[in-house]
C-alpha cells in the first residue's frame, strides 16, 4: 500500500505545485514508483510545471464520473519511468468533485504506487480539504512571512480535525516546507527567521527551499527542478527533504549558513 | 454631542433550572405533581422551571393544555426542551437546547412541615446532609491552539501548554492560563466572573478581556509585549502587570 502525501499552505502562491513536482520527482528518480495528483480543479498548473500539458486527454474529473478510465488518465512522465501525473480539469465545475470519486481514485492509486502525491489549490475550501482528506502526511508549505505562517497555520488546525485519519482519531504526520527563503533578505530583518516560522507552527521541519533562479527557470522549460538541475541549490534541498521523508535523520541546514557549523543547526525540530 | 461610545458589554450567564419531565397520561402525573406540592408550599415558587418532553407523543394542543394546567398551579415554565419545532407556538415558551445535567433537587419530605423539626432539633446539625463541595471544572489542552480555531470552556479554567496561534481564540468562565505565546484572543471570566484572570509565558495578545472588559493589542502597554504576563480586573478596569 503507498503512502498518500497532500501538499498543502492555506495561502496561494507559496509553492505547493513546484514542491509537488520536485518532491514527486525526486522520490521517482530514487527509483520509487510515484504518481502526483492535481487537485486545483479549474485552475491546474501542474501538467505545465511537469511539462505534460500537450499530453493531456482524460483528467481527475473524467475519472470520477466514469467518463474514463484511471490507467487512461495517468500521464507518464518522458524523462523517469516511475513518476506519473493524473492532472485536474480546467474546464469542469470542482463541484463535480465529489468525496466518494475522491476516494475511490485514491484508493486504486495507492493499490498501484508507493507514494501519492496531492497537489492541494490555495484555500480552505472543498478542493483542499478533498485533497487533504485521505492523506497519510501532510507537507506544509509556507514562505517565511506573516500571512502565509497563519494561513499554515490554519490549514494545521483543519489537518488535525477534517481529515480521515483525525476523525479516526488517529494522528496525521505534518511536516513544514520553507520555501523561498532568501539568506539575504532574513539577514537584513525583512524575513521571518526559521525559529520563529518554527515556534509558531511547532511542527517538525522537513526542508528549507533557498528562493532561486533555478525554480522559476525550471518551472518555465516545464521540468521539476530536481530533474531540470540536479546540482542546483534547491534541487539539493528537495533531495535532502526526500530523505527525510522517508525516515532518514538528516539535519536540516539554514541556506547561507555554513554546514555543520559546530553542529549548531543539528536535530533542528519543532515538536 | 457625540462623545466615545460605549461599548455594549455582552455577558452569559447560567442559572439552574429545574427540569420537569412529565408523563403520560398527563392527569395521573399532574396528580402526583398536586401530591408533592402539597406536601411543600411554594417548592415551585420563584424556580425557574425548564419542561422536558422529549420522547412523548404529544400534539401542540396537548402541549398547551399541560402549559396552562402548570401555570394554574404556579408552576412557570420558563422553556421547552426536547420539542420538535411544529409543537411550539409563538405563545408558547421558547424551545431549549445544550442543557447539561447538574444535581437533582431534593424533594421535600413528608410532612416536613411539622413534625421534622423536632427532630431536627435533637440530632446534631453537622449530621445533617454534608454540602457537596463539587471541585470547579477545568480543562487541559496540551496542544497549539491553531489560527481559525475556538475554544469555548464556560465551564470554568482553561490551561493551554503550548502557543495560542494569531487568529484562535479562547473564551473562559474561569481563568486563562497559557504556557506558550499568546497571539490570539483570550476571554476569561464571561460568565460575570470578575476574579478570573489570565497569564501566559509571551503577550502577543490580539485582545484579551476578562467579564466583558477588554484590551486590544495596541491599548497595551508596549514594554509587556513578549513578556510573561498576567491580567486582572480591578473595579472596572483591565490592569495587567509582569509575572515573577
Amino acid at each position: 500500500m503507498g503512502k498518500v502525501i497532500v501538499v498543502t499552505s492555506g495561502k496561494g502562491g507559496v509553492g505547493k505545485t513546484t514542491s509537488s513536482a520536485a518532491l514527486g520527482a525526486a522520490l521517482a528518480q530514487n527509483g520509487e514508483k510515484v504518481v502526483v495528483v492535481d487537485f486545483d480543479v479549474g485552475l491546474r498548473n501542474l501538467d505545465l510545471v511537469m511539462g505534460a500539458e500537450r499530453r493531456v486527454v482524460y483528467d481527475l474529473v473524467n475519472v470520477i464520473q466514469g467518463e474514463a478510465k484511471l490507467t487512461q488518465a495517468l500521464i507518464r512522465d518522458k524523462r523517469v519511468e516511475t513518476l506519473y501525473l493524473l492532472p485536474a480539469s480546467q474546464t469542469r465545475d470542482k463541484e463535480n468533485l465529489t468525496p466518494e470519486g475522491v476516494e475511490k481514485v485514491i484508493a486504486a492509486l495507492k493499490k498501484a504506487f508507493d507514494w501519492v502525491i496531492c497537489d492541494s489549490p490555495a484555500g480552505i475550501e472543498r478542493g483542499a480539504t478533498l485533497a487533504m482528506r485521505h492523506a497519510d502526511v501532510a507537507i506544509v508549505v509556507t514562505n517565511p512571512e506573516v500571512s502565509s505562517v497563519r494561513d499554515s497555520d490554519r490549514i494545521i488546525g483543519l489537518l488535525d480535525s477534517k481529515t480521515l485519519k483525525a476523525e479516526s482519531g488517529e494522528r496525521m504526520e505534518k511536516h513544514l516546507l520553507l520555501t523561498r527563503y532568501d539568506p539575504a533578505r532574513a539577514e537584513r530583518g525583512d524575513m521571518l527567521k526559521v525559529d520563529d516560522v518554527l515556534e509558531i507552527l511547532s511542527i517538525p521541519l522537513l526542508g528549507i527551499i533557498p528562493e532561486s533562479m533555478d525554480v522559476l527557470r525550471a518551472s518555465n522549460l516545464g521540468s521539476p527542478v530536481t530533474l531540470a538541475d540536479e546540482g542546483s541549490a534547491p534541487a539539493r534541498a528537495y533531495f535532502d527533504a526526500v530523505r527525510r521523508l522517508k525516515g532518514e535523520a538528516l539535519p536540516v541546514t539554514v541556506p547561507g549558513e555554513k554546514r555543520g557549523f559546530f553542529g549548531k543547526f543539528f536535530g533542528r525540530k519543532a515538536a | 454631542m457625540l462623545t466615545k461610545p460605549r461599548p455594549i458589554r455582552l455577558k452569559g450567564r447560567s442559572f439552574l433550572a429545574l427540569s420537569l419531565t412529565p408523563e403520560l397520561p398527563f392527569e395521573d402525573w399532574l396528580a402526583g405533581l398536586d401530591d408533592l406540592a402539597a406536601r411543600s408550599a411554594g417548592f415551585f415558587l420563584r424556580r425557574p422551571v425548564v419542561l422536558d418532553v422529549d420522547g412523548l407523543d404529544i400534539d401542540k394542543a396537548d402541549l398547551r393544555k399541560l402549559v396552562e394546567d402548570l401555570n394554574s398551579r404556579n408552576v412557570r415554565v420558563m422553556g421547552i426542551e426536547g420539542a420538535r419545532p411544529s409543537l411550539l407556538g409563538p405563545d408558547m415558551p421558547p424551545a431549549m437546547s445544550d442543557g447539561r445535567p447538574a444535581s437533582d433537587f431534593e424533594p421535600p419530605d413528608e410532612g416536613e412541615a411539622g413534625e421534622k423539626q423536632d427532630d431536627a432539633a435533637a440530632e446534631p446539625v453537622v449530621a445533617a446532609r454534608p454540602a457537596p463541595t463539587q471541585a470547579l471544572a477545568s480543562l487541559v489542552v496540551t496542544e497549539p491552539v491553531r489560527s481559525g480555531q475556538s475554544l469555548f470552556f464556560p465551564e470554568g479554567d482553561v490551561t493551554i501548554v503550548g502557543s495560542v496561534a494569531s487568529g484562535a481564540e479562547i473564551v473562559a468562565g474561569g481563568s486563562i492560563h497559557v504556557y506558550g505565546t499568546l497571539r490570539g484572543r483570550a476571554m476569561a471570566g464571561t460568565a460575570g466572573n470578575g476574579c478570573a484572570r489570565i497569564f501566559c509565558r509571551k503577550l502577543e495578545a490580539e485582545l484579551i478581556a476578562i467579564d466583558g472588559f477588554y484590551l486590544t493589542a495596541e491599548d497595551m502597554e508596549p514594554d509587556l509585549r513578549g513578556r510573561a504576563v498576567q491580567a486582572w480586573l480591578e473595579g472596572h478596569a483591565l490592569k495587567t502587570g509582569i509575572l515573577g
